[in-house]
């Protein structure tokens, strides 16, 4: 019964690591992959003279723990809030609103980045200059994308992430809650002295789980807002993925982005070890090996 | 006495009473901000182009046109073309994804299956280490030859190690017994699970189907990867992609319209596309948000 599931992951994920050999070779389309010259590490010096990797790594490790720490905690805020509030449909319809933007395409909330940034026509620059102010411009200014970039995870994210604290609260046993009303702690204190410490495991379990991804990259938010050729930006906006990606679909260089992949995957390999050997000291019972 | 209990029953109301609006707006406010985004779009597809060059884009049409859908609708080769694409790869991709799922899934939550733990590992490995792009790009372009097929975006979109692992959770609650009285009674291992385990397992099944569904409907990725420009009909996603990146590509598709090449509405045909594109998946969405929300919950907790 698990013969399908076998042979697809051989295919797909198992076949291409042996491909990784072209890391090591100057690869070039006529000799193919056997034929092409060994190199050995050249391609890696190149990406460390260039600073290429440096950059790379700096950039996808930056955002990815700023996703993971304001992501948790915004998701958090959120949980808890949504717990205190009493009116039935104003729960239902916020819930479903902010789960919303996790249902669209990659594709759609880069048009809708453009509909708020756009130098032209942009909502923002509406604003801006309506109140007499400069319009900025925003898809050739790298310093802000940082902040563009977060904001738009987070507004992608919140609500899909929360759920995980809001279930995590909805089984906290009720009377543990009453017992505390009955002890005359009043709402900030039941939420700051039972309901998040009662979240604290899930926290810290879906921050290690997190920091086990720190340099994988969200490829369709990345490559979605800031478009495909976008050089002024890429200072502070190329991450890994979207670096392999030129290399193989603009640049041609497969051995540069082969190279720049099994980086990624040794060291991501080497991250997850290490988180989940916190989570194990942690609490045994969640870490995956 | 009395004034310090009366004292300390307003001080606890106070407190809820803050709390309580606090997160009344917080969420409220949040709640807006998630769904401003898409008004605006919406707003922009309804305004003529010479409102947006003056005014820009805005949430309600300054002046109020249909020009944009219009010319969407009058060409509707493209875009019914990608549509069909997309639902035939949708359907298709979930049908036979989900059923390997529920099967792999099953297999694993398996008691008496030795090897069960091995399996798991071993697709579970394939999260921690991959080939990358590159050796990808190359399996499926060279060696599976799949480039310019609709079987490239299909395929690799089948089985996830994260829904595998979400269908042993839900499995799990299915004791033990009833698999084992089964083969008592002489059943075999796929009559047991079609006959007993699938009709027993259907909230998992459309949680499952769910996250599938919405992974193909909203595949760009792959179809950009693999099915060149040469293709006339790809993807519904990778079509509104060419539509926002390409204004070459707007006027193409505007071609059959009698409307002069400067005359097309790039920006609020952007707009007016991603409505058609969108809209059906926003007009679903409120009636399977709680299969997500069942699937996110129990996924997350380890199967």
């Amino acid at each position: 019964m698990c013969v399908p599931a076998i042979l697809f992951f051989i295919v797909f994920a198992y076949l291409p690591m042996p491909g990784l050999y072209l890391a090591f070779i100057k690869y070039n389309y006529t000799d193919g992959i056997f034929k092409s010259p060994f190199v050995g590490f050249d391609n890696f010096r190149f990406l460390v003279m260039t600073g290429d990797l440096w950059r790379l790594t700096l950039n996808t490790v930056l955002y990815n723990l700023a996703f993971i720490l304001l992501g948790n905690v915004l998701q958090i805020v959120v949980a808890v809030f949504l717990n205190e509030l009493r009116i039935k449909w104003f729960k239902k319809v916020s819930q479903t609103l902010m789960f919303l933007p996790h249902f669209i395409s990659a594709v759609l909330i880069g048009l809708i980045a453009y509909n708020v940034l756009s130098y032209d026509y942009g909502l923002l620059n509406g604003i801006l200059t309506s109140l007499g102010m400069e319009p900025v411009k925003t898809y050739s200014n790298a310093g802000i994308w940082p902040f563009i970039i977060v904001l738009t995870y987070l507004w992608q994210s919140t609500g899909y992430g929360s759920i995980i604290y809001f279930a995590s609260i909805m089984s906290l046993d009720n009377e543990v809650i009453e017992a505390s009303e009955i002890d005359g702690a009043n709402a900030l204190q039941r939420i700051r002295h039972i309901v998040l410490p009662w979240l604290k495991p899930t926290f810290i379990i879906l921050l290690l789980f997190s920091l086990g991804g720190v340099l994988r990259g969200n490829f369709g938010l990345f490559f979605n807002l800031v478009g495909a050729n976008n050089t002024a930006l890429y200072a502070t906006t190329d991450i890994i993925e979207t670096y392999v990606f030129r290399a193989l679909m603009t640049n041609f260089n497969f051995s540069i982005g082969s190279a720049v992949s099994l980086y990624q995957s040794i060291f991501g390999f080497i991250v997850v070890i290490t988180a989940n050997w916190l989570v194990k000291r942690f609490s045994p019972e969640n870490s995956l090996f | 006495m009395d004034d310090a209990l009366e004292s300390r029953s307003i001080r606890t109301d106070l407190s809820g009473l803050v709390v309580k609006i606090v997160g009344y707006l917080f969420i409220g406010l949040f709640s807006l901000c998630c769904l401003l985004p898409f008004l605006l779009v919406l707003g922009t597809s309804f305004t003529s182009e010479s409102a947006i060059k003056k005014f820009g884009f805005n949430f309600w049409p300054r002046e109020f046109s249909t020009f944009s859908y219009k010319i969407v609708f009058e060409n509707p080769d493209l875009i019914v073309g990608s549509y069909l694409v997309t639902i035939a790869i949708t359907v298709v991709g979930t049908s036979i994804g989900l059923f390997l799922v529920a099967m792999t899934g099953y297999a694993l939550q398996r008691q008496d299956f030795e090897y069960r733990n091995g399996i798991s590992f071993f697709i579970y490995f394939t999260t921690l280490f991959t080939g990358g792009l590159v050796p990808f790009y190359l399996l499926v372009t060279q060696y599976l030859d799949l480039k310019d097929n609709y079987l490239a975006v299909l395929l690799p979109g089948l089985l996830s190690p994260f829904l595998i692992i979400m269908m042993k959770a839900f499995v799990k609650s299915i004791p033990h017994a009833i698999t084992e009285s089964a083969k008592i009674d002489g059943a075999g291992d796929f009559t047991i699970f079609i006959r007993l385990i699938l009709p027993m397992t259907t909230p998992a099944l459309a949680t499952i189907g769910l996250f599938i569904a919405l992974g193909y409907w909203n595949e760009w990725y792959n179809a950009m990867l693999f099915l060149s420009p040469d293709m006339k009909y790809r993807p519904l996603q990778l079509f509104l992609y060419n539509v926002i990146t390409s204004a070459d590509f707007v006027r193409n598709s505007a071609a059959a319209s009698n409307v002069q090449l400067r005359d097309v509405p790039l920006e609020s045909m952007k707009m007016a596309t991603a409505i058609v594109a969108t809209g059906p998946v926003i007009l679903f969405y409120p009636f399977v948000q709680r299969y997500f929300i069942k699937g996110i919950t129990v996924g997350a907790v380890k199967g």
